[in-house]
């Protein structure tokens, strides 16, 4: 076979390379990502969910506009997941799985969350 | 002779339950999200009598812990997935998931709580 000899070691030095630009991912890697990403932070957001009991200390924290913008945050999260979690349901059912489809689906997925997250950052504000 | 099982304890569980588990908590979750908004965000502000009245409802309780359980179903099977893609020493990967599935044990047990303790 091969006149040069093998080495192991040399093999297993071999360099890796991670391409870490999420904006070079296509679409669906893009939203892919952020689905993944969005399940870990609502993992966080509903450790922060409290009792009603203390209604009004929770909604006056709620007001501050710092923490308006964190919960916006949230809220696009939630959004991005919700659409981006209707979009795999509708790949499953094989809806838009052809590569211009499922580009332009990823796209529809990543306006909508952002659109969302404003309808709701007005109506809070 | 033996068939030698070569599967990681810490991987998926091979089989399609979690990814179907993942859907139907995925339903579920999409149409409590869309009573709680139509509850909330249209009703306009919403005071403490208001939320009381709304969790008073029995009905809206068995949803809201249907929807609760669907959360941390749905966290765990999601949480493991991205421990299982980005954690590669079994160890680690096996202490992170015990404690994901300890505090949402305890979230499950919390939201009961929470639903009917008042």
């Amino acid at each position: 076979m091969s006149s040069v000899p093998r080495n192991p070691a040399a093999a297993a030095a071999r360099p890796k390379y991670y391409d870490l630009n999420l904006l070079n991912l296509p679409m669906p890697g893009l939203v892919s990502i952020f689905h993944s990403v969005t399940g870990v932070v609502l993992f966080l957001l509903q450790s922060t969910l409290v009792s009603e009991s203390k209604f009004d200390f929770w909604r006056n924290i709620i007001n501050l506009p710092l923490v308006k913008i964190v919960l916006l945050g949230f809220v696009w999260a939630y959004m991005h997941h919700f659409f981006a979690g209707i979009r795999y349901l509708l790949l499953d059912v094989h809806v838009a799985t052809a590569k211009e489809p499922a580009q332009l689906s990823a796209k529809i997925v990543l306006v909508l969350g952002v659109l969302a997250t404003i309808l709701i950052g007005v109506r809070i504000w | 002779m033996v068939k030698r099982l070569d599967r990681t304890p810490v991987g998926a569980h091979y089989g399609w339950q979690d990814w179907l588990a993942q859907r139907i908590t995925a339903v579920i979750m999409a149409l409590f999200s869309l009573v709680i908004f139509a509850a909330l965000i249209c009703q306009g502000s919403v005071n403490y009598e208001d939320w009381k009245a709304l969790f008073h409802s029995q009905l809206f309780r068995i949803g809201a812990l249907l929807f609760l359980l669907s959360v941390f179903y749905h966290a765990w099977i999601g949480i493991r997935d991205v421990l299982m893609d980005y954690i590669k020493p079994a160890g680690i990967r096996l202490g992170l998931q015990v404690l994901v599935l300890v505090y949402l044990v305890t979230c499950t047990i919390w939201s009961v709580s929470i639903l009917w303790g008042n």
